[in-house]
């Protein structure tokens, strides 16, 4: 609804700078321009830094919008989603577009819309923040099949759907955005190759030896980098990429190619309407065009020569421009920006702040490295202040070096503390010292003004602040400083005491609420609310407390199924579509031609539309309906699998000394053993094992939760905290021993040891980094805290209580445990007179 | 067959249908009800699949008027409808006991 006597104001470019301008102009005055925005792509605007974790699958595109289509509606402005604007006609003062077909690549410089279907927006502003387009290095046969560019969600979709059908992918380009694109290519399993022109990966943050060492990094995780490679063919045969030709007459073997080899500001429109385009578009200190009532901002300009190519200057560039075109500051200037950035490459931290290299003799040069774990720390100090720095691997003090960089503060005396953080714990820069202006969120781009202002209107604990200017809300690098100008600012954090509380329902610490619960022999879920937390019940701290209830009161907990979670109510894994699945226990991995046959003719019986072998060794029925879960249980006659709850869930083996020419321990009867003793056992998080008949490990047990490993001499060795999923880590080695019974007791005495002192939800890797292997020796081992044999009375106790929760298909807990849908009687549908 | 989007009620038996604090799926007239009985009493009624990806919510964990899916643990005012974002919102349906009996209401439930 366009108001007459509103100014128009039209944004050409929806993304990261576009929105933002938009955003900080309706902070300061909400009703001054009747707002329209062209976008290229036909999306809302969301956070082009996270297309990487949409690539590598760790976020869903859905949870990257910054501003959903909701936004714009909600806020009165007029976007035009996939809509190109393709010209400023400044003599009739409106804006030209042309809406693109729906795959047209949005940053393409050739096409120029469908002229059928202009639309035209008059205007009193325009502001231009159409940002920048991947750079393609001169090559032969780019474009076509197989060939892709890194820079929209549309483009991670294209990367990731062709990779599918590749065994090898080539990245073109050894920089942040090409190392991203490597590991996203990898989380699709395809084997990858960077190939990078200059010497050294990262050529922009890191120096020739950080280089190297990032290089190590990732040839560690599997990616091959080769640098002074220059591509000059993609070769194709029959229509499919079969390799790639070098400069230096290489070849390297490929399916696809990424090219991710810089970027170049799109400027068309500008040269189109008669502005100045230098390298970019030029503007001044207040983001000015050549034509004073047309602004620009982000990738696409260029400012006293310089062009940005990261986010940070952005968020100043739009503070002042919305300064100047509000009118709330018309003498607002953008000074420039100086550029520092903390990054995670393929989970690699780093940060890197202004210069790599000494510009002269005189400058102080001060490295740490730790090659072996790949830590390289390096500061360039010019006249006391902070010139440059290299942190990788290791980056606990780059929010403070940032901070020192940012402001051209002295830096200390020691040194040292620049690198490793100071050791009396003193802050090593005044926070209440720094200027209002201060950045101190760069995700978020929250100024240190913002920030103090919140605590001034009564935020005084990190969340809450968080909560009020999103500061630390995203790479949360920056909760330290938040915290410390809290303290100057309201004397004291008053730490949130809901972040340490166990469930955000009941106000108590794990350690308050148990002695609660004991005091007062609170056995179920509904009574903690009842006397915790005023009656008031809290879905999401249901399923913690059922745990912490379980744990406490082991045979006398009131077993209220709502507060389980829908697996454990129907001992079975939901799926995508609702249905679940039923893994039966196939104990040590060793099954029966019967029990081959039962599984079969229930899947077929059943009509289970999957049957697959597990990556635990075991079948798994996919795709079965609650309502026909009892009947399947008990045409299967065996136990459940527990492949669904936080319990014991499998003990896998080798082959051992029953068939391998290799096997020096029976793995299979121990696997045997310690799955038939363990099954249901329940614990803070599921607990996988496995054991192997020798050292080579085919069972796994090195990475496994708990694992036995037979070596020469009859012996076994006990593993812990070993992990091979979303993390891997080796298990410590806990103790050797002699025999089967020795083994199950050890594993027993440490799963009672988790169970008790495990947070809810903490996997073993996580429990043994925080207890320490040493400890966990004295403690199951040398028996130092004498509670030894408590513990093995204790697991002995919960190996007693066993019970086959698929018992329950003879006797339903509560009626309609596992009833589907029920079809209501329609015809009973009465007249409303109401 | 009666049309749902027509005002009027229906009823689907004994309360107790519901188990004690859960959620439990009607299918009316080709739709799919979620209809939920907290432990205070409290009954509400909301579409049944999950405006996210579908996950069955009369299968999720419900307390204080809130149910959280049970595929991706997205939160739902079964009061209101409202979901953590403007474009996630449930259908709610107008529900009461009485006698012991749900009736649900087919009016055009708000939708937040
Ligand atoms: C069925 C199975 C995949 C398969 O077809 O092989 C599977 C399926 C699921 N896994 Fe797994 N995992 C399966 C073996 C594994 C393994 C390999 C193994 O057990 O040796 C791992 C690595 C070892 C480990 O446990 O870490 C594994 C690491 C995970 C993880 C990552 C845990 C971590 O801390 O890194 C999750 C997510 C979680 O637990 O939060 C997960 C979660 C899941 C869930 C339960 C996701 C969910 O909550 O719905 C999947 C259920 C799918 C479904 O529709 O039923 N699954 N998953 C495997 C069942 C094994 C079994 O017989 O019980
Ligand atoms: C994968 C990836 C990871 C990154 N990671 C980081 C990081 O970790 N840290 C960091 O600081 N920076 C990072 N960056 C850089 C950062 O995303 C950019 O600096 C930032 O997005 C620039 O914002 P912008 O608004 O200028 O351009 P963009 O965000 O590109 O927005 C410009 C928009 O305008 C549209 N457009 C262009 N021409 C027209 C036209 N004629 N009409 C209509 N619309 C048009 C484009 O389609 C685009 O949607 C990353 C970039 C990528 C691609
Ligand atoms: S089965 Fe495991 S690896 Fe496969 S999609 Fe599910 S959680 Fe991921
Ligand atoms: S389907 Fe409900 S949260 Fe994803």
């Amino acid at each position: 609804m366009i108001k007459p006597n509103r100014k128009k104001l039209v944004v050409v470019g929806n993304g990261m700078a576009g929105a933002r301008v938009v955003e900080e102009i309706f902070k300061r005055a909400p009703g001054l321009f009747d707002v329209t925005m062209f976008g290229a792509e036909p999306y809302g605007n969301y956070n082009r830094i996270l297309l990487s974790n949409v690539l590598n699958r760790t976020q869903e595109p859905t949870e990257i919008f910054i501003n959903p289509l909701a936004w714009y509606r909600d806020n009165g402005v007029t976007l035009h989603a996939g809509v190109k604007a393709v010209r400023i006609d400044r003599e009739r003062r409106v804006v030209v577009g042309r809406p693109l077909k729906r795959d047209a690549v949005p940053y393409a410089a050739t096409d120029a819309g469908q002229e059928e279907k202009t639309v035209e927006e008059p205007y009193d502003h325009v502001i231009i923040a159409t940002g920048s387009r991947p750079f393609v290095p001169p090559m032969e046969g780019f474009g076509g099949p197989g060939t892709f560019l890194f820079r929209t969600i549309d483009d991670c979709e294209r990367i990731a759907d062709f990779a599918k059908s590749c065994r090898k992918a080539a990245v073109i380009g050894g920089g942040l955005l090409g190392l991203e694109a490597a590991r996203g290519l990898l989380t699709h399993g395809v084997e990858v190759t960077v190939l990078e022109a200059a010497p050294q990966l990262m050529i922009a943050q890191l120096d020739p030896e950080s280089g190297q060492m990032l290089k190590g990094t990732m040839e560690g995780m599997g990616v091959k980098v080769f640098c002074e490679k220059i591509t000059t063919h993609i070769v194709r045969e029959e229509g499919r990429i079969t390799h790639l030709l070098m400069k230096d007459g290489s070849r390297i073997d490929t399916d696809m190619v990424v090219v991710s080899a810089g970027i170049r500001p799109i400027t068309e429109i500008a040269a189109a309407s008669a502005l100045t385009v230098n390298k970019a578009i030029v503007v001044d200190d207040q983001m000015r065009t050549s034509d004073p009532s047309v602004f620009a901002l982000g990738e696409c300009v260029e400012h006293r020569g310089k062009i940005y190519g990261l986010v940070d200057p952005i968020w100043e560039q739009a503070g002042v421009l919305a300064d100047v075109v509000t009118g709330k500051n018309p003498q607002a200037a953008y000074l420039g920006s100086k550029l520092g950035t903390k990054l995670k490459v393929m989970g690699v931290e780093l940060a890197s702040m202004g210069e790599t290299k000494p510009a002269s003799p005189d400058d102080e040069i001060v490295v740490y490295r730790e090659p072996r774990k790949g830590v390289y720390k390096k500061l360039i100090i010019r006249n006391e202040t902070l010139a440059g720095a290299i942190l990788l691997g290791e980056i606990e003090t780059a929010g403070t070096l940032l901070q020192i960089f940012l402001g051209g503060t002295k830096v200390p005396e020691r040194r040292a503390d620049l690198l490793f953080g100071s050791p009396s714990g003193v802050s090593l820069l005044k926070v209440s010292d720094l200027p209002d202006n201060a950045q101190i969120c760069n995700c978020n781009g929250v100024s240190k003004k913002q920030v103090v202002e919140s605590i001034q209107a009564g935020c005084t604990s990190v969340a809450k602040v968080g909560a009020c200017t999103k500061a630390g809300t995203g790479c949360q690098s920056c909760k330290g400083l938040v915290a410390q100008l809290i303290e100057s600012y309201a004397g004291g954090v008053a730490s949130d005491p809901s972040e340490h509380w166990y469930v955000p329902g009941v106000a108590l610490e794990k350690s308050q609420l148990v002695a609660e619960l004991r005091n007062r022999g609170i056995k179920s879920v509904s009574e903690v609310f009842r006397q915790l937390a005023d009656g008031k019940e809290h879905a999401g701290s249901k399923i913690g407390l059922a745990s912490l209830l379980k744990a406490l009161w082991p045979d006398e907990y009131e077993d209220e199924r709502d507060a389980r979670f829908i697996n454990d109510r129907v001992h079975a894994n939901i799926q995508k579509d609702g249905t679940f699945s039923v893994v039966p226990r196939i104990y040590g991995g060793v099954t029966s031609p019967a029990e081959l046959r039962r599984i079969a003719e229930v899947a077929e019986k059943y009509n289970v539309p999957m049957v697959k072998i597990t990556g635990g060794q075991r079948l798994d029925l996919l795709g079965v309906k609650k309502e026909d879960l009892p009947g399947i249980w008990k045409d299967l006659g065996i136990p459940s699998g527990h492949a669904y709850t936080k319990a014991f869930r499998t003990c896998k083996s080798c082959v051992g000394t029953d068939f391998c020419r290799y096997g020096v321990g029976d793995s299979i009867a121990l696997a045997q053993k310690i799955e038939r003793r363990f099954q249901g056992v329940e614990s803070p998080h599921k607990m996988k094992l496995a054991t192997a008949g020798c050292p080579r490990n085919c069972s796994e047990a090195y990475v496994k939760d708990l694992g036995a490993v037979a070596i020469e001499g009859g012996k076994w060795e006990i593993y812990l905290g070993g992990a091979a999923g979303g993390s891997v880590r080796k298990g410590d080695l806990l103790v050797t021993v002699d025999t089967h019974d020795e083994v199950l007791k050890y594993m027993g005495r440490f799963m009672q040891y988790y169970r008790e002192h495990g947070k809810y939800l903490e996997r073993s890797y996580h429990f043994l980094e925080r207890i320490g292997i040493e400890t966990l020796k004295k403690i199951l081992v040398e028996d130092s805290l004498g509670i030894c044999a408590r513990l093995d009375a204790d697991i002995q106790k919960a190996v007693d209580a066993y019970k086959d929760p698929w018992k329950e298909a003879e006797l339903p807990k509560y009626p309609r445990q596992f009833s589907g849908p029920e079809l209501a009687n329609v015809l009973e549908v009465a007249e409303n007179n109401g | 067959m009666a049309d749902v989007k027509a005002a009027g009620t229906v009823t689907l038996g004994s309360v107790e249908k519901v188990p004690l604090g859960q959620g439990f799926c009607f299918l009316v007239a080709g739709e799919e009800i979620a209809v939920f009985r907290q432990r205070d009493g409290a009954v509400f009624a909301t579409q049944n699949r999950c405006p996210h990806r579908q996950g069955p919510l009369s299968e999720g964990v419900l307390g204080a008027g809130k149910v959280i899916c049970p595929l991706h643990a997205h939160v739902f005012d079964c009061r209101s409808g409202a979901g953590p974002k403007p474009e996630e919102c449930l259908k709610v349906y107008p529900v009461s006991v009485v006698d012991g009996q749900i009736i649900l209401g087919l009016g055009t439930g708000p939708r937040c």
